[in-house]
């Protein structure tokens, strides 16, 4: 029997606000533990919530970035269980009244569009942590993190191979990171995905047992795990057994998903509305000032360079990685008015140099206005390619704008054909032996010839003349 | 009269006058303390010597002429309301040692105001009960007869108001616990709006009813209160920002020409004679200052019980989730993994009232009971509430009694929770609804037990519940007595 995979993803974003959702303290990551701590966030006898009104706003962005229905009013519920980095003996959530509801984001999976259902996105408030000693009996509990905003993003069961959800995934942490609402750094778990995950046959209409996978803690994990899990539930299936539903956990070194917990050992949250906290009244002018907030977002921002500037599908997506990565190319665009070149400029020399050098496109020692005037200097044969490359490595190390750099060094483009006929004879008249084998048919030689009249001009000899006096030359000879 | 036995507008007068100091007041208070706090153990801690430095930086700032209505006033607060540096046990020993790093939100405007803490008041653990013999720190004795229970939860903060070991206190109300104490102790108690005090600090029984209100010796004092303490507090989000007046401006407007609705469920068979007979008189005396009684319906008040033994309990049953061992107060060393120490502090650590509440709070949120339980019932409150709007579209205010009974005797019904719960029947609705409350005294028993009359009004009318109760103390022919101990 052939099996369908169904998988759900449930996405946990930690919100980049100053404060915590409902005290005032930093949510700033690695501090001392317990530093960033006050009465409300360690849940002291007596203390009570307030909400953090960035918090809504941020879930707004989201909302609206992925085509949800925020609801008019939204409520706050308890969620309780106990466990020592959950300080209160319950997480402030939302259940039946989220903020968002019923979006879609879409996605490509070789060269496939699908559009995958939003369910829900909802506010809430992150757990502690807790740190263990290996060599006591004792467990340290750090409440920095206890009431850090986080959105919980739940799609629909839409997609059916890992892949898919993959690319879901990256679609969604690309949309957060652009909306600058997440810092979307997976391994220190501002950016977290558990996985529903069911197999079905084929043209089965409901859905099979699921298992919910956690600890995966990057794209590569989250793709490796289903394609594991369903693998594994595959096997179950296809040797007459039947799969759990349960909490499995992805064991990197391993390769493999454990069982955590089954469905008895599930939790009971006795969900109820909070009664600290008002509802949150979320009204159409509120939500037309935060439209007005949102920026163009990487798929309408990959169409339209793909349209505008008419680069390839890939090169658009390579420079629309990040904001800052895209703003940066089209700055150099405007300063040379060369797309293609911005393009390959950008794509290879910068990000090759910013790898080398690890560093972020918002420090790139090279501008985009000195790129975009070196850009300018090649097309207008000031400089040759080759020497661009050279007056790059000067601009990244040096910081100097190409002009400077090309002055100082000597680098202008000889386009005198009267100097460079001079220098060509001179090569010519040096290499006897490959100009006799040339004119009897070795053509291959051209370009021995080319280069070295390159090195006589120390690269600096405008190609395309030296090709046309070569060229002249030679059939004179 | 000793200056323990004054009220708060009394004492102001002798301040402002010369006639006496802030030092003078405490030091009396505290002679009083020791003399009858063996009997009546209203205080869980007393913090003399902190409240003899207050009371003398209170002086310093009479003679600079920085004098407020409570300023050099000794008051207490019941323990649940986190006094910075002060344990606050709530009655329980799971808190035992618990001393909060910070102010509730009324005890800083207190202290701003410039008044003297003599103590933490003794309360049914977590506030749960209405006799004060739940509490971890031993019974507290009704100061009428030490027989009987004070009422409660505030029990200690009524008890000491009544037997002169305080000026005046503050407790909580979440159905009915300051209303009930003040009328089975003989004093005025007043449970104000839900969001007209800020409940920051307040450690949480069921946040939904919960609300702070004062004990005082008569009206004007109740008033002096409220001015304190109202107000909306950014800390606390269900607190209303809502212009407070001044409610003293209320007490000497009289009644004439209102309406008071007296509501048929109230009047049921089971009241006690005497406590029927003074609620009578009540309503006579209200006709004869200009009030028109008339009977009205509030239908869904025979489910006030069900209701709010069905929220209260689970709002409480996530309240107390936090008390749990692992970050302050109480911590059993006997378990041997997570779950262990989890179970035996809190098996330890809290009553078996709490327990029982915790219990069944658990029960109506679970999966599957949700709906059939805490749904219905807040579904149910908010018929009750308006039915409550409907009632003050007609009336000014209610007149009910406060308790069936007056105060019975300690362990008559401590092993009866429902009889127990029954106590409230009066009470409940008010939180329920959200609505103010005032209890007053309105005669006595032929044994001698005080009996209280509640007044209800409409949100944010506190100051109509002020103006009646004022009127009536000063027309009624109630005879002024104080407890002998």
């Amino acid at each position: 029997m052939e099996y369908e995979p169904v998988i759900g993803l449930e996405i946990h974003a930690q919100l980049l606000t100053d404060s915590k959702i409902f005290c005032g303290c930093s949510t700033k990551f690695g501090a001392a533990p317990n530093s960033n701590t006050c009465p409300v966030c360690l849940g002291m006898p007596g203390v009570l919530p307030v909400m953090n009104k960035s918090v809504v706003e941020f879930t707004m962005k989201m909302a609206l970035a992925t085509n949800c229905r925020i609801n008019p009013v939204n409520r706050f519920a308890r969620k309780n269980y106990f466990y020592p980095d959950l300080p209160k003996g319950y997480q402030i959530s939302q259940y039946a009244y989220p903020l968002a509801e019923a979006g879609y984001v879409d996605v490509e999976v070789n060269g496939d569009k699908k559009r995958i259902g939003i369910t829900r996105i909802h506010m809430e408030e992150d757990a502690g942590k807790l740190v263990h000693d290996e060599r006591s009996p004792s467990s340290y509990v750090d409440l920095n993190r206890a009431c850090v905003p986080l959105i919980e993003i739940v799609s629909e069961p839409d997609m059916r191979t890992a892949e898919e959800a993959a690319a879901y995934l990256r679609r969604l942490h690309e949309i957060l990171v652009y909306l600058e609402i997440c810092d979307g750094n997976m391994e220190e778990g501002s950016f977290r995905c558990d996985a529903n995950v069911s197999l079905r046959p084929i043209g089965q209409a409901e859905f099979g047992t699921r298992a919910e996978l956690k600890n995966m803690n990057s794209f590569r994990n989250v793709q490796r795990a289903l394609e594991y899990e369903i693998s594994r539930q595959q096997y179950v299936l296809e040797s007459g057994g039947a799969v759990l539903q349960e909490t499995r956990l992805w064991d990197d070194s391993e390769g493999v998903t454990h069982s955590m917990r089954g469905k008895e050992e599930a939790h009971d949250y006795r969900y109820f509305p909070d009664p600290d906290l008002v509802p949150i009244v979320i009204s159409e002018e509120w939500i037309g000032e935060i439209a007005k907030t949102i920026p163009e977002l990487p798929l309408e921002k990959r169409e339209r360079f793909v349209r505008e500037y008419d680069i390839p599908p890939y090169d658009a997506g390579v420079l629309t990685a990040t904001r800052a990565l895209a703003d940066y190319y089209e700055e150099t665009v405007k300063c040379s008015g060369m797309p293609k070149g911005a393009s390959n400029w950008v794509m290879g020399d910068v990000l090759g140099h910013l790898k080398e050098d690890k560093l972020d496109i918002t420090s790139s020692p090279v501008k985009p206005k000195d790129l975009g005037a070196m850009i300018t200097l090649i097309e207008d044969d000031t400089i040759s390619g080759t020497i661009a490359k050279e007056v790059f490595g000067e601009m990244w190390k040096t910081g100097n704008p190409p002009g400077k750099i090309i002055e100082e060094k000597g680098l202008t483009q000889i386009s005198d054909s009267g100097a460079l006929e001079s220098t060509i004879d001179d090569v010519l008249k040096a290499n006897p032996d490959q100009v006799g084998q040339y004119k009897s048919g070795k053509e291959k030689l051209f370009g021995y010839l080319v280069g070295q009249t390159m090195k006589a001009t120390q690269g600096k000899a405008n190609p395309k003349l030296v090709n046309e006096i070569l060229k002249k030359k030679l059939s004179a000879l | 009269m000793e200056m323990n036995q004054l009220t708060i507008h009394e004492l102001q007068k002798k301040i402002r006058e010369g006639e006496t100091t802030s030092l003078e007041i405490t030091e009396a208070l505290f002679k009083r303390i020791e003399a009858v706090e063996g009997k009546v153990n209203s205080y869980i801690t007393l913090t003399k010597e902190s409240a003899l430095k207050e009371a003398e930086i209170a002086d310093k700032e009479i003679e600079k002429g920085n004098i407020g209505e409570l300023t050099g006033i000794p008051i207490a607060i019941k323990d649940l309301m986190c006094t910075k540096g002060v344990r606050t046990t709530c009655g329980s020993r799971i808190l035992e040692t618990f001393i909060p790093p910070y102010d509730s939100t009324v005890v800083k405007k207190l202290r701003g105001d410039g008044a003297v803490f003599p103590g933490k008041t003794n309360m049914d653990e977590f506030a749960m009960g209405s006799s004060t013999e739940t509490s971890y720190f031993g019974i507290t004795r009704n100061p009428w007869d030490l027989e009987r229970i004070p009422g409660g939860s505030s029990g200690g903060s009524a008890a000491a108001v009544a037997a002169d070991e305080c000026i005046a206190s503050l407790g909580s109300d979440t159905g009915g616990s300051i209303r009930q104490p003040a009328a089975l102790c003989g004093i005025v108690g007043m449970k104000p709006t839900y969001g007209r005090v800020s409940r920051f600090g307040l450690i949480a029984f069921a946040s939904s009813l919960d609300q702070i209100g004062p004990f005082t010796k008569d009206v004007e004092d109740c008033a002096i209160m409220m001015n304190a303490i109202s107000g909306y507090d950014p800390n606390d989000s269900t607190s209303v920002p809502a212009e407070v007046p001044d409610y003293r401006e209320f007490l000497s407007r009289g009644i004439d020409g209102w309406t008071v609705g007296i509501p048929k469920e109230y009047f049921i068979e089971g009241i006690d004679p005497e406590v029927s007979a003074a609620v009578e008189g009540v309503i006579k005396e209200v006709e004869k200052l200009g009030g028109q009684c008339r009977e009205i319906s509030i239908p869904h008040t025979e489910y006030c019980v069900t209701v709010y033994y069905i929220i209260a309990p689970s709002e409480a049953s996530s309240n107390l989730a936090r008390y749990d061992g692992v970050r302050y107060g109480f911590r059993s060393g006997e378990g041997r993994d997570l779950l262990d120490m989890y179970k035996m502090s809190r098996s330890d650590g809290f009553g078996a009232e709490v327990k029982r509440r915790i219990m069944i709070g658990t029960y109506a949120l679970s999966s599957g009971y949700y709906d059939a339980y805490y749904k219905k019932a807040s579904q149910v409150r908010a018929l009750m509430k308006g039915e409550f709007e409907r009632a003050f579209e007609a009336c000014d205010v209610i007149l009910t009694p406060v308790t069936p009974t007056p105060a019975f005797k300690v362990g008559e019904k401590l092993d009866d929770p429902l009889q127990m719960y029954l106590s409230d029947i009066f009470t409940l609705s008010a939180n329920l609804a959200g609505i103010p409350g005032i209890s007053v005294p309105c005669g006595f028993t032929e044994s001698g037990l005080p009996i209280g009359v509640q007044f209800l009004a409409g949100p944010f009318d506190e100051g109509k519940l002020l103006q009646i109760a004022y009127a009536y103390e000063k027309n009624s022919k109630i005879e002024k007595r104080r407890p002998v101990l």
